[in-house]
């Protein structure tokens, strides 16, 4: 067991520095002159582009360039923004809590209306709770998050006035965007959980378990649940990703600040290392959440631990 | 005497999504206290829906008991709400399934699983229940049983299992307990050991059984009385004695006959009852049976016969008396072949098209004839001639020390790896025009052998010789144009069929491939081949699912013959049948094998059938043959001690031949770490300390047999 999740962890190391490696490759390919970004190239004198290229490093070799990354991101060091010289990995930090609340909200949004909902409709199958929750699997699964969340300001706070439309102080600021992502993910587990849940009830232990005279609900609940949880747990890892590519869209929506919103300026405002900073920070969430995800399986799944 | 069960005019329908499927027709029998009785009958007999609704469970499947009663005690079941039934299940009433791998919760652990049985019925603490079930575990023979307790499902053998399934069916001490074949999913061996322990369970524990099955020498094991079953219509019931001697009903008759038995020889024609069983939704009118019955009058075609009691039994046939007057009810098995209907329908069939087969590949593809066609005629007729005796026949196969290691531990490279020896160091050849069985218990390796002859997987060492030329070493497009003489038939007629393809194109594929044929001239090809195994050419365009599984099979046959091969591996390939149409596929097998001059590697754990169809017969025992010879000398004189634990465990289809407890002990170790010496000693009533320490060669002992053993029997 013990050697299994060392090796696991020795894995997600591995796609981390992976990912780190890719996301400067592809900023060293991305077309266009960082220079550009920073002063007007058409006057600027040669020396003084030549000079700047020197200061950050890009007349080096590829390879130097490279070691030289890595070597920063082991001391932390993200590089600066090119606009206003913040260091950004600070910058991140600042942003990150409020992003991280919104995600962790969304999760567990999702995470309670897609099981319970999954659970009752599969068990009460074609009757009206069923029904409802088809419904809400239907619409999370195909109503983009910029509309719901209009939809949903539109109705809270613009008519109702029960939730602030903006900001990223307090916990009112926080149910409309959860919600309006919890939606998502919620539609995604709903479809998975119910047919998992549909799957295990036909499955042939059931029988034993109802020929043993035990109740519906300890058949239900205590036995079929859980062997149904563990398709559901690995969407809920997939789901991480969708939540955090997820945020970029919300928290412009919802004017919050957090590093989906950063990186939508940086992009907008062609702010590179911001851009990668906030890229590779993302990764390392993604890949630490789908570690969790991955031992989470050995608590539900007796298999998965004594086969490591 | 008082019976502990009684069914009375019980019927039960299912609603679908096509309308409502009548499931059972008044059904009625009685069980008396610590009296077996078995209920046999083939898929869609509704056995099995009988035996959930005495448990009412058919009642979350849809399931609606629509008229007669059950009563348990004098307790009328089909009145009792859900909650009183569910006080009842495990306690009074429990029950044993067929496939014990999956009618455990995979997520608890065995130990958990009894005690939450134990206390959902019993007042008893939890230190309470769990001494209880480790003692449960010790008394069904599980080693260890404290041990087991901690672990969960998936780390136990499917005999381990069924046995931990026992003993949680015995935790309350229940009145009945209902077993759906339990033990079909289990190797003979172990099957042998689960009847053995349930007989002594029932007499220990005072128990009645109702055992579901559609094996007839189980029946005759274990059976005070048998219950014969047939599209939801129970068509004859009698004590075991009285069924085996004479049957009452065409069907029963039929299914005795059909039974291959260690007395029927190679080449004989087995019994088969023509078509197949119904479908709930198709019943025929009258007499559910009377379309496959050979002795069905215009009043079987009009009116369903009620059943009747003759003495102590009963059976549903109009003309029972008549019959039994005649003699036309037989119980004994095969050999009087020249009547079996559908088989003469069949053979000409076959004659026909297996002509049209020689010249369809000479006029097919040039490219792939043989020297002359005049060698397959030969062929032909050498191999009926040497059906009896092929000892001197050319070799068609030879295998030589062959071994095929699977890596288990992957682990960086360089580091010492452990390996599953699947085949581990395999000589033998098949010769010209013969069959070749292959048997052995599950873990043995025979389809792993199967697989490498065909070379499917590569060898890890060793050398596949085909008409002398070694396969191991050939380039993959060579392979593939050898492969063309070799074919296959699979176990399972519904995963071996794409679904998506209609017959034309399934059995037409290969000859596309390799033919290049096309449009007119390969639907041509296809209807003939569909003659050749019995089938009508206008199903060609139809897809597998509209088919039974022995249709299924034929397809299956008609693609593995279609380039005319000169070697068919046919694995576990009638295992999945119902017996009646087994033996139709077993006839049809061995029509082709002589008209074609097929030779076959034909891989069963169904000894019966592996006797009847077999000249040579080889048996496997982790990784190694231990024993070839053949067939009749095999079953007369075995000379390895596993090849006569394999025949001694047989349930012997007449209960005048009870057998004695299992003849062998415990379970085949794992491949991964095969004991040293002998691989049998650990199993072996015989073994001495030379079986533990050396290993022994496979030698020739005397006239066309080999074993491997330093005590050999015979």
């Amino acid at each position: 067991m013990l050697k299994a999740v060392t090796g696991r962890i020795l894995s997600s190391l591995l796609v981390i520095v992976g990912s780190s490696a890719l996301v400067f490759v592809i900023m060293y390919l991305l077309p266009g002159d960082p220079v550009a970004s920073m002063i007007d190239i058409s006057s600027a004198s040669p020396e003084t582009i030549a000079n700047l290229r020197h200061q950050l490093g890009i007349d080096r070799p590829f390879l130097l360039q490279l070691a030289d990354y890595f070597g920063k991101l082991l001391r932390g060091d993200f590089g600066q923004s090119v606009l206003n010289s913040e260091p950004v990995l600070p910058k991140i930090a600042k942003h990150f809590p409020a992003t991280l609340a919104l995600a962790a909200a969304s999760a567990a949004v999702s995470v309670i209306v897609g099981v319970i909902l999954g659970v009752l409709s599969a068990i009460h199958r074609n009757k009206p709770i069923d029904l409802i929750a088809r419904i809400v699997g239907l619409l999370g699964i195909s109503m983009p998050a910029f509309w719901t969340g209009i939809l949903l300001l539109l109705i809270f706070s613009i008519r109702l006035g029960w939730f602030p439309a903006m900001g990223s102080d307090g916990w009112r600021t926080l149910v409309l965007p959860a919600l309006t992502l919890g939606l998502i993910g919620a539609g995604f587990i709903v479809r998975m959980v119910r047919n998992s849940m549909l799957e295990v009830i036909g499955d042939a232990f059931v029988v034993t378990l109802r020929a043993k005279g035990l109740s519906e609900r300890a058949v239900m609940y205590r036995h079929a649940l859980r062997n149904a949880l563990i398709p559901a747990v690995t969407m809920i890892g997939v789901l991480a990703g969708e939540m955090l590519a997820g945020t970029v869209v919300i928290e412009t929506v919802f004017s919050r600040q957090g590093i989906g919103r950063i990186i939508a300026d940086a992009i907008m405002a062609k702010d590179l290392p911001v851009v990668q900073g906030v890229i590779l920070f993302s990764s390392l969430v993604y890949v630490v959440v789908n570690l969790l995800v991955d031992l989470s399986y050995a608590v539900i799944d007796p298999r998965v631990r004594r086969s490591a | 005497m008082q019976s502990l069960l009684e069914i009375e005019r019980l019927s039960v329908g299912f609603r679908t999504k096509r309308g409502f499927l009548q499931a059972l027709h008044d059904v009625s029998l009685t069980i008396a206290p610590g009296e077996t009785v078995c209920l046999v009958g083939e898929s869609g007999s509704g056995k099995t829906v009988a035996s959930k609704a005495v448990m009412r469970l058919v009642d979350y499947e849809n399931g609606q008991i629509e008229g007669g009663r059950i009563a348990l005690g004098g307790i009328d079941l089909t009145a009792l709400t859900q909650s009183e039934l569910r006080s009842l299940r495990g306690k009074r009433i429990a029950m044993i399934f067929q496939e014990p791998m999956a009618a455990f919760d995979p997520v608890y652990t065995i130990g958990y699983q009894l005690v939450e049985t134990i206390l959902r019925h019993e007042r008893k603490t939890k230190a309470e229940a769990k001494a209880h079930a480790a003692s449960l575990l010790a008394r069904v023979g599980i080693p260890e049983p404290e041990l087991r307790m901690k672990q969960y499902p998936g780390e136990l053998s499917g005999g381990m299992l069924q046995r931990a399934m026992i003993a949680l069916a015995l935790s309350c001490g229940p009145e009945l307990l209902i077993a759906d074949e339990p033990t079909t999913a289990l190797d003979v061996t172990i099957q042998a050991q689960i009847l053995h322990l349930l007989q002594e369970l029932k007499a220990e524990f005072g128990m009645s059984v109702l055992l579901i099955t559609h094996d007839l020498g189980i029946a005759a094991q274990i059976a005070d009385r048998i219950v014969v079953m047939y599209a939801g219509r129970i068509v004859e019931q009698a004590t075991a004695a009285e069924l085996f001697a004479q049957p009452h009903h065409p069907y029963t008759s039929g299914l005795l006959r059909s039974v291959a038995t260690l007395d029927t020889e190679k080449g004989d024609r087995l019994y088969a009852i023509a078509g197949s069983i119904p479908s709930l939704g198709k019943l025929p009118e009258g007499c559910v049976f009377h379309p496959r019955c050979p002795h069905a009058t215009d009043r079987c075609r009009a009116a369903p016969p009620p059943p009747v009691r003759r003495g102590d039994r009963e059976a549903a046939c109009w003309h029972a008396d008549a019959l039994i007057r005649d003699g036309a009810l037989i119980a004994g098995a095969a050999s009087e072949d020249a009547r079996d209907f559908g088989a003469s329908g069949d053979s000409a069939r076959a004659e026909v098209s297996a002509r049209v087969l020689r010249e369809g590949a000479a006029g097919g593809g040039s490219t792939i004839v043989q020297p002359g066609q005049a060698v397959l005629t030969a062929q032909a007729s050498t191999a009926q001639t040497a059906a009896a005796a092929p000892a001197g026949g050319t070799e068609l196969f030879r295998v030589e020390d062959v071994r095929k290691y699977y890596p288990i531990k992957r682990g960086f490279p360089g580091r010492s790896r452990a390996f599953v020896r699947a085949v581990d160091g395999v000589s033998f050849s098949i010769r010209e025009g013969e069959t070749l069985g292959l048997v052995g218990e599950s873990g043995s390796g025979k389809s792993t052998l199967g697989r490498l002859l065909l070379q499917l997987e590569p060898v890890t060492s060793g050398r596949v010789l085909f008409e002398g030329e070694d396969l191991t070493r050939l380039g993959a497009s060579r392979l593939r144009q050898t492969r063309r003489h070799m074919q296959m038939i699979f176990q399972d007629p519904y995963g071996s069929l794409d679904p998506r393809w209609n017959v034309g194109d399934l059995v037409g594929e290969p000859l596309a491939v390799h033919h290049g044929l096309a449009g007119k001239e390969k639907k041509q090809r296809v209807e003939e081949l569909l003659a050749a195994v019995g089938l009508d050419h206008g199903i060609i365009s139809r897809h597998p699912h509209e088919f039974s599984g022995g249709q299924r099979q034929r397809i299956g046959i008609a693609r593995a013959i279609a380039l005319h091969p000169k070697f068919v591996l046919a694995d576990e390939a009638v295992s999945a049948l119902d017996v009646s149409v087994q033996a139709q596929v077993v006839n049809l097998l061995q029509d082709l094998q002589q008209k074609l001059g097929l030779t076959y590697l034909f891989i069963a754990h169904g000894l019966h059938v592996v006797r009847h169809i077999s000249d040579r017969i080889a048996v496997m025992y982790l990784g190694r043959i231990v024993e070839i010879a053949p067939s009749r000398e095999l079953f007369r004189r075995p000379a390895h001690p596993y090849t006569r634990a394999l025949i001694d465990s047989i349930p012997h289809p007449d209960p005048r031949l009870r057998t004695e407890p299992a003849a062998i002990r415990g379970e085949i170790p794992s491949p991964a770490r095969p004991p040293a010496g002998c691989r049998f000693h650990t199993r072996c009533p015989l073994a001495t300390d030379r079986c533990r320490a050396e290993s022994p060669d496979l030698l020739p002992l005397d006239g066309d047999r080999s074993v491997a053993c330093h005590y050999p029997l015979a």
